[in-house]
C-alpha cells in the first residue's frame, strides 16, 4: 500500500440539533433563521444565574432504539445512536453486510453522560451504593457513545474518543480521517454532545463564559457590541467516511471532501506569547492545500465573549484580509453544542457547498471593530467550493477543518 | 415488603424494571428454563436485576452464585433458597 494520502470523502451525514430533527430539517429551519434558544425545560434553572439553553425538541427514545437499550443509556447516548443510524443510511451503508473490522467510530465527548450520573449519584447519596444503576459503569462516561455505536453497528476497527471540550468534535473527524487514509474502509465519527442537567449546568456555570440574559434574541451575539457569552445546546452530527475511489466504486454519492485539519493549544494565560489559533488555520489550509483565497465561506467559532471574539476575528483577518471572506455562525440558532459543535459546522459547510447558500448568523449586528464579512440576517447564495470550520474548547483547544467539493 | 417468596412475575417484572426487553422478546411465555443469553440479558443486565432483587427481597447475592444462575428457574431458586434460609436462621 502506497503513503500517498488518499482522499477522505463524507458519504453521510446526520445532524440533530435544536432548531431541527435530522439534517433536513435542521438545514431548513437554519436557512430559514429558526432558532431552538428558548428557558430551560429538561430540569428546574430558575435558581441558577443562566436559564437559556438550546434543547432537542420531540425526540422520543422509543420511537428509535429498543426498550434494552433505554434502561443503559443517557439522553446524548441515545441521540447519538440515533444519528449513527441516520448518517449510516444516508451514506447507504447497512452495517451488517460489511466485515466488522473494516468500520471504525471516532467520536467526540465533552462531558459524558452527565444526566445518567446525575441520576445514579442522586440515588447513591440519599438511598445507598445499593441503589446505583450496574449501568452506571459506563453510561455516564466518555467514551460511551463510541462503545454504544460500535455494539450496535457491529463496528470493531480502530475506534476511540477525544475529549477537548467544544474543539474535540473537529479532533474526532481529524483523527477519524487519520484512520481512513491508514487504510480503515469506512468510519463512522463526529459528536452528539448534551449535559443539559442541573450537574453539567453547574459544570458549564463554572467556566463563566455563560450569558446571563433571559431574553432569547440577545442572550448569544458573537462579535456584537453586545456579546455576553453564549448559551449552550444539545446535539451535534455524525458523519461517515470513505476513501473517495472506494465509495465511488460502490456507487457512493458523497458530500465532499474532508481535505484539511488542523490542531494547537493556546500559550498558558498572562504568558505575554500570541494566542495559537491562528496556527491551527493554517496547518489546516496548508494541510488541504488551500490558498487563504481559495476559501469560500468560514463557520467560526463565535464565542461570544468579547476578548475570544477579538482572537477570532483577529486570527482570521491575519489569515484572509479584513472583510475578505464571507463569515458565519448559524450556531446562534443552536446554542453552543460542545463537543457536537464541529461536527454539526461541518455538515452545515457540507450542504453549503451542495446547495450554494451560505447560512446566516441570526440578531447579530457586527461590531465593525472585528472587521469581518458576518453573513448576517438572510442566507447568502453563492456558490461554495471549499469552506474552513473553526472550532475553540475551553482551557486553550484550537482546531480548524476544510471541506471542499470532490 | 415483598411476599416471602419470588415467583416468575416477580422475575419479569425485575428484569423490565432493571434492563428492558428487546423487541419481539415475550417474556410472558413459558421461560423458566430459558437461558439469560437467548433472551437478551447479558451479565450487566443479570447484575443491576441482581442489585434490585437483593433490595426488593432483602437478600444477600454474591457476584458468583449470580453469575452461576443462567435461567430463570435457577435464579428463583438461588433467592428462594436464600429467603427460607434466613427465614430458618
Amino acid at each position: 500500500m502506497s503513503d500517498r494520502p488518499v482522499k477522505t470523502v463524507v458519504t453521510g451525514l446526520a445532524a440533530l440539533a435544536p432548531n431541527g430533527l435530522g439534517t433536513e430539517a435542521y438545514w431548513a429551519a437554519t436557512l430559514a433563521g429558526r432558532g431552538g434558544l428558548a428557558e430551560i425545560t429538561r430540569f428546574d434553572a430558575r435558581g441558577y444565574p443562566a436559564r437559556l439553553a438550546g434543547e432537542i425538541d420531540g425526540f422520543v427514545p422509543g420511537d428509535h432504539l429498543s426498550g434494552r437499550m433505554l434502561p443503559q443509556t443517557d439522553h446524548m447516548t441515545r441521540l447519538s445512536l440515533v444519528a449513527g443510524d441516520w448518517a449510516l443510511a444516508d451514506a447507504g451503508v447497512k452495517p451488517g453486510e460489511w466485515p466488522s473490522f473494516d468500520m471504525g467510530v471516532l467520536t467526540a465527548a465533552s462531558a459524558g453522560g452527565y444526566e445518567f450520573g446525575e441520576r445514579e449519584l442522586r440515588n447513591m447519596w440519599s438511598k445507598g451504593n445499593g441503589y446505583v444503576s450496574a449501568y452506571q459503569s459506563f453510561a455516564w462516561f466518555y467514551a460511551v457513545n463510541s462503545g454504544q455505536l460500535s455494539i450496535r453497528n457491529g463496528m470493531r476497527g480502530p475506534s476511540g474518543v477525544l475529549v477537548g471540550e467544544q474543539a474535540g468534535g473537529l479532533d474526532a473527524l481529524g483523527q477519524a480521517r487519520r484512520l481512513v487514509r491508514k487504510g480503515t474502509p469506512l468510519m463512522l465519527s463526529g459528536a452528539v454532545d448534551s449535559s443539559l442537567c442541573s450537574w453539567g449546568w453547574v459544570a458549564h456555570l463554572a467556566g463563566r463564559r455563560l450569558s446571563t440574559s433571559d431574553d432569547p434574541e440577545r442572550a448569544y451575539l458573537p462579535f456584537d457590541a453586545a456579546a455576553c457569552g453564549h448559551v449552550p445546546g444539545e446535539g451535534g452530527a455524525l458523519l461517515v467516511l470513505e476513501e473517495a475511489a472506494a465509495a465511488a466504486a460502490r456507487g457512493a454519492v458523497n458530500y465532499g471532501e474532508i481535505a484539511g485539519y488542523g490542531a494547537s493549544f493556546d500559550p498558558a494565560p498572562r504568558s505575554g506569547r500570541p494566542p495559537a489559533l491562528r496556527r491551527a488555520v493554517e496547518q489546516a489550509l496548508r494541510d488541504a492545500d488551500v490558498a487563504p483565497g481559495d476559501v469560500d465561506v468560514v463557520f467560526a467559532d463565535a464565542a461570544a465573549v468579547p476578548e475570544l471574539d477579538d482572537v477570532e476575528a483577529a486570527a482570521l483577518v491575519e489569515v484572509f484580509g479584513a472583510g475578505a471572506v464571507p463569515v458565519t455562525a448559524p450556531k446562534t440558532m443552536t446554542g453552543r453544542l460542545n463537543s457536537g459543535a464541529g461536527p454539526l459546522d461541518v455538515a452545515t459547510a457540507l450542504l453549503s457547498i451542495r446547495d450554494g447558500v451560505i447560512p446566516p448568523t441570526v440578531r447579530v449586528s457586527p461590531d465593525a471593530r472585528h472587521r469581518i464579512d458576518l453573513v448576517v440576517a438572510e442566507p447568502r447564495r453563492v456558490p461554495v467550493t471549499t469552506a474552513l470550520v473553526v472550532a475553540r474548547g475551553y482551557g486553550g483547544f484550537n482546531s480548524a477543518l476544510v471541506v471542499r467539493a470532490a | 415488603m415483598a411476599d416471602a417468596r419470588m415467583t416468575l412475575d416477580d422475575l419479569r417484572r425485575v428484569l423490565l424494571e432493571a434492563a428492558g426487553a428487546d423487541e419481539g422478546m415475550d417474556l410472558g411465555g413459558d421461560i423458566t428454563d430459558t437461558p439469560f443469553d437467548d433472551l437478551g440479558y447479558d451479565s450487566l443486565a443479570l447484575m443491576e436485576a441482581g442489585s434490585r432483587l437483593q433490595r426488593e427481597f432483602g437478600v444477600s447475592l454474591s457476584d458468583e452464585s449470580l453469575a452461576e444462575a443462567t435461567t430463570p428457574r435457577a435464579l428463583i431458586d438461588l433467592v428462594n433458597d436464600r429467603l427460607a434460609a434466613g427465614a430458618s436462621a
